[in-house]
């Protein structure tokens, strides 16, 4: 069959769709992105009327996700790792409420922070969900574990996660395709109320999530994506999860000497880690993320045999895994190239030149200046930059939406004027429940929505706040008289610094909407309309 | 037949042009491609890299190991350096001496190719002029993809096909200014090969 070239992420999405998957439903987040891109890309998605909008964030994501499962059809959600806990609340209880069509959630990952702010492992969710996990090592078992996921999902009747990091999602390798698989009809769930979380019924399904563990340990021993190796070198058994499996193989281009787990469906299959630990003199575990398994396998007390990995510092307890880092574990010696010398500076990422973002900072940098540093808390977004020089404008970035309401908190703990920024798209994302809070308490805050028309990021998705910025905020009752939009340009300066005095002057809940199109997507739309 | 290379660049430098060039290639060819790019915030203006790696065997890991590129092809000299750690001690460093200066602590030019002069293994080449000089200042990349395909063990014509499948969409005046860029690149590394 046909070989394409794709990311690890469009891997996924080109396996969903061959799948029969009926809808994809996202929030873009770096590194998942390209899963959706590719499905609104994609010829036959549209073809074959594959739903493929953007959501407003995570949660609505995995809601409507479930939704379409309800309905007896196949569906994936995808976010990146921190969207997991955006999505919690749905996704934990989407194991209780279990699924009709099967139902796929994609996690990335994103060890070593290239473009986030923890390096959470979403693994950690799947145990505590109960529900299979499926960890691809490569783009080949991206695709076919996309493929086969929704049998799993339907077989077990539970969610399936599947797993990805940064390294997977953003590389790309051929991919054999399998056979293109129907949607399915649509069909009410057999049970009226499986899904009516009422209590009663919740601790009926829940018995049921109990129930099944056994079933799905036994898939995790009969999977064809788990493997036991075995070795002749006994000194040492690993444990290789995921992609961690590939920079060990990377080791030994003639054979691995020592008895090996290939492990990338969860539960851990339990009877390969008793043949290896008998086995073996010591357990090393490899794995991208949090040591989890090492964890599980030492136990509390670690009082067996010797569990090398990130715990014992045999690898590093954070970041990336890689060739090099695997091989110390094992005393292999790679002979590396020679340093960098000293005068290759970093490069840090930075805001466009002409970016709409750098005139809203040099604005209201200038307006803020007679209240005193420290009272500006900011978003995820491009305009997260601006905490670096020569902005240094801004004092956190914590989650989506937090900006608005930590100036709540702020305020209220008599830090006025407290200032949010945040953009258009993460204003509709998380933004403005905060904001129904401020109007309720009339927060003294000003709250600068700044909007470039676009998800910026992570390269420029649709926002949903497109033209609705204002009309938002005034339903949700802010004052008409301090919702301000500004133009964000050098000409502008003074006038606009002028506005934003003004507004932080006032006593109460006002919004300042600098607003110009992100330089980036302007381009592209015009390279576009040129090629019309 | 094992081939890694690191291409290195700038957000916006048009590395993955050139990644995608040699994976077309490849994959006509049928070898083994694994190819890592870097998405996201480091896009804004920060330091890119893409791991690219062919071989007509199973390739595992999707990074190259540190001390085994075969090539660090950059079009930016600086970041050539950067990635010096994982060539291999008979590697070659196929850099564009032409600085993307975007941060107020670059490093002062005289050093900077004194560093790359002192490299055993290196083609420096001003892919900006070469690329000036045939009337398409846009395709320095392709200059530097052209410098550094008689390494690739990918024949010309290949990647000749590659620039095809990429650029025929946008018109045969693209592609041909492209081709030309791709010999301008390979002939100036040839001159220095001498």
């Amino acid at each position: 069959m046909q070989k394409l070239v794709l990311l690890g992420d469009e891997a996924i999405a080109q396996g969903a769709i061959d799948g029969g998957i009926s809808g994809f439903y996202a929030y873009p987040g770096t590194p998942s992105t390209e899963v959706m891109e590719y499905a609104q890309r994609s010829k036959e998605a549209q073809q074959k009327g594959i739903k493929n909008t953007w959501s407003a964030n995570e949660k609505t994501a995995m809601e409507s996700a479930l939704g379409m499962s309800y309905a007896g059809k196949r569906a994936m959600v995808q976010m990146k790792h921190v969207g997991l806990n955006v999505a919690a609340d749905a996704f934990v209880n989407a194991s209780i409420t279990g699924v009709n069509g099967g139902l796929i959630v994609v996690s990335a990952d994103d060890p070593s922070m290239h473009s986030s702010q923890n390096e959470q492992d979403s693994r950690f969710y799947g145990d505590f969900a109960m529900i299979p996990m499926l960890e691809p090592s490569n783009q080949q078992e991206a695709y076919d574990m996309a493929h086969v996921g929704f049998e799993l999902s339907e077989k077990f009747n539970v969610p399936v996660l599947l797993r990805i990091t940064t390294r997977l999602a953003h590389s790309r390798s051929g991919v054999k395709r399998m056979e293109q698989l129907e949607q399915l009809k649509g069909s009410l769930p057999k049970d009226p109320r499986q899904f009516v979380l009422l209590p009663a019924i919740a601790r009926k399904n829940y018995k049921k999530l109990l129930n099944i563990q056994p079933a799905l340990m036994e898939a995790s021993e009969n999977s064809t994506y788990n493997k036991y190796l075995d070795g002749n070198d006994k000194t040492i058994g690993i444990i290789a999860c995921g992609i961690a499996y590939n920079y060990l193989m990377e080791n030994f281009p003639n054979g691995c000497p020592y008895p090996i787990i290939k492990l990338s469906q969860y539960p851990i299959p339990k009877s390969y880690v008793e043949r290896l630990y008998n086995d073996c003199d010591e357990i090393l575990v490899l794995e991208d993320g949090y040591p989890i398994v090492e964890e599980k396998l030492r136990g509390f007390l670690n009082t067996g045999k010797t569990v090398n990995g990130r715990l014992n510092g045999k690898l590093p307890r954070d970041g990336e895994l890689n060739p090099n880092l695997v091989a110390k574990s094992l005393g292999i010696n790679i002979i590396e190239g020679n340093n960098s010398p000293e005068m290759v500076m970093g490069r840090p990422p930075s805001l466009c030149a002409g970016c709409g973002h750098r005139d809203m900072y040099n604005a209201l940098n200038e307006a803020i200046k007679p209240y005193g540093e420290g009272r500006v808390f900011a978003d995820i977004g491009c305009y997260t930059l601006g905490a670096l020089a020569p902005f240094n404008a801004i004092n956190s970035c914590v989650d989506m939406g937090a900006s608005i309401t930590m100036a709540i908190g702020a305020a209220d703990a008599g830090l006025v004027p407290a200032v949010a920024v945040i953009g258009d798209s993460t204003f509709t994302h998380s933004g403005m429940t905060g904001l129904l809070d401020a109007v309720i308490r009339n927060s003294p805050i000003t709250v600068i929505i700044s909007d470039n028309s676009t998800t910026g990021m992570t390269g420029g998705q649709d926002s949903h706040a497109l033209g609705r910025i204002p009309e938002i905020c005034k339903g949700l009752g802010v004052d008409p008289e301090h919702i301000k939009i500004i133009n964000p340009l050098k000409k502008y300066h003074e006038e606009n610094t002028k506005i934003i005095a003004d507004e932080l002057a006032h006593h109460g809940v006002s919004v300042v909407i600098p607003q110009r199109e992100c330089i980036q997507t302007a381009a592209r739309r015009k390279r576009a309309a040129r090629k019309n | 037949m094992k081939t890694d290379i690191i291409l290195a660049g700038v957000g916006g430098q048009g590395i993955l042009t050139i990644a995608a060039c040699i994976g077309l290639a490849a994959v006509e060819k049928n070898l083994h491609l694994k190819q890592a790019e870097v998405h996201g915030m480091s896009q804004r203006g920060g330091d890119v890299q893409s791991h690219l790696r062919i071989s007509d065997q199973e390739i595992f890991s999707d990074l190259i190991p540190k001390g085994h590129a075969d090539i660090i092809l950059s079009v930016e000299p600086m970041e050539a350096l950067r990635y010096l750690p994982f060539l291999s001690k008979t590697g070659y460093v196929i850099t564009n001496t032409v600085p993307f200066n975007n941060i107020p602590n670059y490093p002062d030019l005289d050093d900077l190719n004194k560093q790359i002069e002192a490299l055993p293994n290196k083609i420096a080449i001003n892919a900006d002029k070469i690329a000036k000089d045939i009337g398409s200042s846009r395709s320095s990349n392709i200059v530097m993809l052209g410098a550094a395909s008689s390494f690739l063990k990918i024949k010309i014509e290949d990647l000749e096909n590659a620039l095809h499948q990429m650029f025929d969409r946008k018109g045969e005046e693209i592609v041909n200014m492209n081709i030309k860029a791709l010999h301008a690149g390979k002939d100036a590394a040839a001159e220095l090969m001498k």
